[in-house]
């Protein structure tokens, strides 16, 4: 790792402060995907400012419309252990890494890091989250902006994600063995004004909702409403864990298991 | 350098470092604890597993200034102060659950801490908790035995390997 300093800030009040003193200085949510990038020397901030010492983005709560809002310091085990309002969303938290890694890893950390095969951006986007920052808040639909990019602007930071909590939903994930990130992971959610379904891990644009199964699933929620739908593997992931046309299946494959693990 | 002020087993511990020291590089080379393993140093092996506050991380994931304040247990904690070893070690040397040792103090932390939330974990439950420690002798059969054996329940089941 480069040399760097870390200010670990109580309040967001000083984390917007240090973090709008220079351009160099970087925000460190649990550092899961952070530290390994630092260590091999993809990033040389000048400082990190730790946001895992602020209580006020940290825990879960619901609010006056029944959505689920949880701190973006919240770590995932956190999100398990506190979600139960959001049984789809607190089962996805609980697969993500491993045990050691969920006690770190931040929400607001997976999405503004925007993993192309991270987990939580499905969730986000197939909730139809808001993703609030010190700013503003911005739709999920307006937040992802393809591969490891976001809406979020130099030293923006996230402090909350309100979900509304579906009727059904499920996310079902096709781990790549060795890392357990998805090949592909698929988050279908009824609600009553429509199904979203948010597909990571295939393309190459990041997480994406796939809208012609939206909307057959709007039609008749179950597995069979899917079965003249195909996606192109043109625009997917190709790498030795497999080519873009297996993803592309893959998507319709665990889209299915999404819904019927709905029910 | 800036101070970082923790407690390790018990025990004030304090030591300059710089941001980027990792609390597993404080635990080994600023305290000498070097029970804690670092295996692949990519957070996947968890050889370098600790509690920070009662939950087990990653020591080679986090930064040893992340810690400020909080309570810390390594493997050199685990044991009595006479040396005489907790139920977790007991099993683990009675049911022969490490082989090089070098992935063992990650695996009993570990192990700590499922008991701590799930008393009386399954085979599966205990495979799918260990799923970011891995053993490279493969020893993972007797690692599983030694666990449930730690948590009181009837081992005879387990397939012998």
């Amino acid at each position: 790792m480069y040399a760097f300093d870390i200010e670990r800030p109580t309040t967001l009040a000083e984390a917007v402060k240090h973090m709008a003193a220079s351009e160099e200085n970087q925000a460190l949510g649990g550092g899961q995907t952070l530290i390994p990038t630092l260590k091999q020397r993809l990033a040389s901030p000048e400082k990190l400012i730790s946001l895992t010492g602020i209580d006020e983005i940290r825990g879960i709560c619901e609010d006056d419309a029944g959505r689920v809002c949880i701190g973006a310091a919240t770590t995932h085990a956190e999100v398990v252990a506190g979600a139960g309002a959001y049984p789809a969303l607190a089962a996805l938290a609980g697969n993500i890494g491993d045990p050691a890694v969920r006690n770190r890893g931040t929400i607001g950390g997976s999405l503004a890091n925007n993993d192309p095969s991270a987990c939580y951006p499905a969730a986000a986007l197939g909730s139809g989250a808001t993703i609030v920052t010190d700013k503003r808040e911005i739709a999920a639909d307006d937040y992802f902006e393809g591969m490891f990019a976001t809406a979020l602007d130099e030293g923006e930071i996230i402090t909350e994600v309100k979900f509304p909590v579906p009727q059904k939903a499920a996310y079902m994930k096709f781990e790549q063995p060795a890392s357990r990130f998805a090949l592909v992971g698929v988050f279908v959610a009824k609600y009553a004004d429509g199904v979203r379904v948010a597909v990571t891990g295939a393309s190459e644009e990041g997480v994406f909702r796939w809208s012609e199964a939206e909307a057959a699933l709007a039609a008749d929620f179950s597995a069979g409403a899917l079965d003249e739908l195909s996606l192109s593997g043109d625009n997917m992931i190709s790498d030795l864990h497999g080519s873009g046309d297996y993803r592309a299946h893959l998507v319709g494959v665990m889209t299915k298991r999404a819904v019927t693990a709905a029910g | 350098m800036p101070q970082v002020k923790m407690t390790v087993n018990g025990k004030p511990a304090s030591g300059e470092v710089e941001g980027r020291t990792l609390l597993v590089e404080f635990l080994r080379e600023n305290l000498g604890l070097t029970g804690t393993h670092v295996g692949c140093d990519t957070s996947q092996c968890g050889a370098c597993v600790v509690h920070v506050d009662g939950k087990a991380v990653k020591s080679c994931t986090m930064f040893a200034a992340e810690a400020e304040g909080s309570e810390v247990l390594t493997i050199e904690g685990v044991a009595a102060p006479d040396g005489t070893m907790d139920a977790v070690q007991q099993a683990f040397q009675d049911h022969h659950g490490l082989q090089c040792g070098f992935c063992t103090p990650g695996m009993v932390m570990s192990a700590r801490a499922l008991l701590a939330d799930n008393p009386t974990p399954s085979e599966a439950e205990i495979r799918d908790y260990l799923e970011g420690n891995i053993c490279r002798c493969t020893g993972y059969h007797n690692i599983v035995k030694a666990i449930m054996a730690a948590s009181g329940q009837d081992v005879s089941t387990i397939a012998a390997q």
